[in-house]
């Protein structure tokens, strides 16, 4: 939802706090739920994330979540799906080039970071999304990315 | 008779120079950056046509006054010759040609096996944009692609050229040795965070940057200066880019209808207060870059004189900010 989503950024510390304190607990209900149902509640749990993160901040679900990096601001909102913004088209007001009724993406997001704690993780270099992961859950794919890195830190450790 | 044919040629001038220690590539932008001189580039818009005297024809406008000549790749989003033929075709006869890639046409595949490709043709510059929506343009029919952004695109060219493997892992036999730029627009907001992104675009690779239209110079001197401080001048070339303004009406609808270019009122006003307004727009222009050639931590100058490409050489020589310097062109005596 837009207006949302423009609240959001304008709590972005709020919303920052919030998010540093859900998300290890999110994970791990998400990864015992997983674990006990045998994957059979992860399309229920995917739905459960598009519809919250879909309400707060207008999330599209690319599967690469990076809100706490972007000033809590979708950048997937930004009709280039412009991952390192703005560009240099930005309306004089704010506004965006291509939807001239909605406020640019990253101006939100470079807002949303000044008043951010680690506000400053929006200098970091964000890489395009994997497409292949479009409409999977952000949060599944973290447990799994880390559940692969897991696997192999134990095989370099047998092997040494 | 063919353009080409009318150059005698001693040697093929469209055979890569050897590559200087410390550089990147084997053209002759990255060369003349380095050795410190004042740099002019300015661009060719592509033509509408598969004519490829055209291309030489807009070439020769720029002979003696710039070092590399910039092919927009599907400007403003509509379509024209492609820039990386554009590119081929100016390489040839030995300019030194900027190959300007859009995110909005081609996915991350054709992207690199482009940049692969254009390194093989002898192509040493890219430059690496976003691009304008397709609503902007022509066919707003077509589907935008934006697989990668400006940045991302940088990187890939980096992962290309520095570790010699394509984003998949699959190794190259040999890396495609590209210098790099990407562009910058100091004058929408968010201002203040602009040179951030500057830094990112360095970070990401970035060796040269060509700017938006720069008609406000406080604005221009202010991200500047913090690029100075930031230590981003050592480490980028940057270029602040200048336009003609044909007359107050066309600045006008510019500001109204073009997003990102930023006019001054005050700079309209001057427009309207002239009676020859177009030779005023130029005389502008050559204040911008005498005022600019004397920033801090600037490496040059990109003209975009759209329509207006037979000014551009009389502008620069009218500038003095080659200090006499005449730039490499085919036909030099």
């Amino acid at each position: 939802m837009y207006k949302a989503r423009l609240f959001a950024t304008r709590y972005s510390r709020l919303y920052e706090r919030f998010y540093a304190f859900s998300e290890p607990i999110i994970l791990n209900i998400m990864r015992i739920v997983s674990n006990i149902s045998g994957g059979r509640l992860d399309g229920l749990m995917t739905r459960m994330e598009k519809a919250s993160k879909g309400f707060l901040f207008d999330c599209k679900m690319c599967g690469n979540c990076v809100l706490s990096s972007t000033g809590m601001t979708c950048p997937m909102n930004c009709p280039k799906t412009i991952r390192n913004g703005p560009c240099g088209g930005v309306r004089e007001n704010g506004q965006c080039e291509v939807k001239p009724e909605m406020v640019c993406v990253w101006v939100q997001a470079w807002e949303g970071a000044e008043r951010m704690k680690n506000g400053n993780k929006i200098n970091d270099l964000q890489f395009a999304t994997d497409k292949s992961v479009q409409g999977s859950s952000a949060w599944l794919n973290i447990l799994k990315q880390r559940e692969v890195q897991a696997k192999e830190q134990l095989t370099v450790e047998k092997a040494s | 008779m063919s353009v080409v044919e009318r150059h005698p040629y001693v040697d093929n001038p469209g055979s890569p120079l050897p590559t200087l220690e410390g550089h990147i590539s084997q053209g002759r932008l990255e060369r003349v950056l380095r050795a410190g001189h004042f740099v002019v580039t300015s661009e060719i818009a592509p033509p509408d046509s598969a004519d490829p005297d055209e291309v030489y024809h807009r070439a020769m406008l720029f002979d003696g006054v710039v070092d590399a000549i910039n092919a927009t790749d599907g400007s403003g989003a509509n379509c024209h010759m492609s820039s990386m033929a554009v590119c081929a075709l100016l390489t040839r006869v030995g300019y030194s040609p900027i190959m300007q890639i859009s995110c909005r046409d081609k996915n991350r595949i054709a992207i690199q096996g482009d940049i692969l490709g254009a390194a093989a043709i002898g192509i040493c510059n890219v430059l690496a944009l976003s691009g304008d929506d397709v609503s902007a343009g022509d066919h707003p029919q077509a589907k935008p692609v934006f697989d990668l952004d400006s940045v991302s695109l940088l990187s890939t060219i980096k992962t290309l050229r520095d570790k010699s493997h394509f984003l998949s892992g699959r190794k190259i036999d040999s890396p495609p040795a590209i210098f790099p730029g990407s562009t910058v627009n100091p004058f929408v907001p968010p201002v203040a965070s602009r040179v951030l992104q500057l830094k990112k675009k360095i970070d990401a690779g970035a060796e040269f940057i060509q700017t938006q239209y720069c008609f406000d110079m406080p604005v221009l001197r202010d991200m500047m200066k913090r690029a100075v401080d930031m230590g981003l001048t050592e480490r980028a070339f940057i270029l602040p880019g200048v336009g003609t303004l044909a007359s107050a009406s066309t600045a006008r609808w510019l500001k109204n209808n073009v997003p990102g270019v930023h006019i001054p009122e005050a700079l309209i006003k001057r427009l309207e207060g002239t009676v020859n307004q177009k030779a005023e727009g130029q005389k502008i222009c050559v204040e911008l870059m005498q005022k600019i050639k004397e920033m801090e931590g600037v490496s040059g100058v990109h003209i975009m004189a759209y329509k207006q490409e037979s000014s551009v050489a009389d502008m620069v020589q009218e500038s003095g900010v080659l200090n006499g310097r005449e730039p490499w062109f085919p036909n030099q005596q």
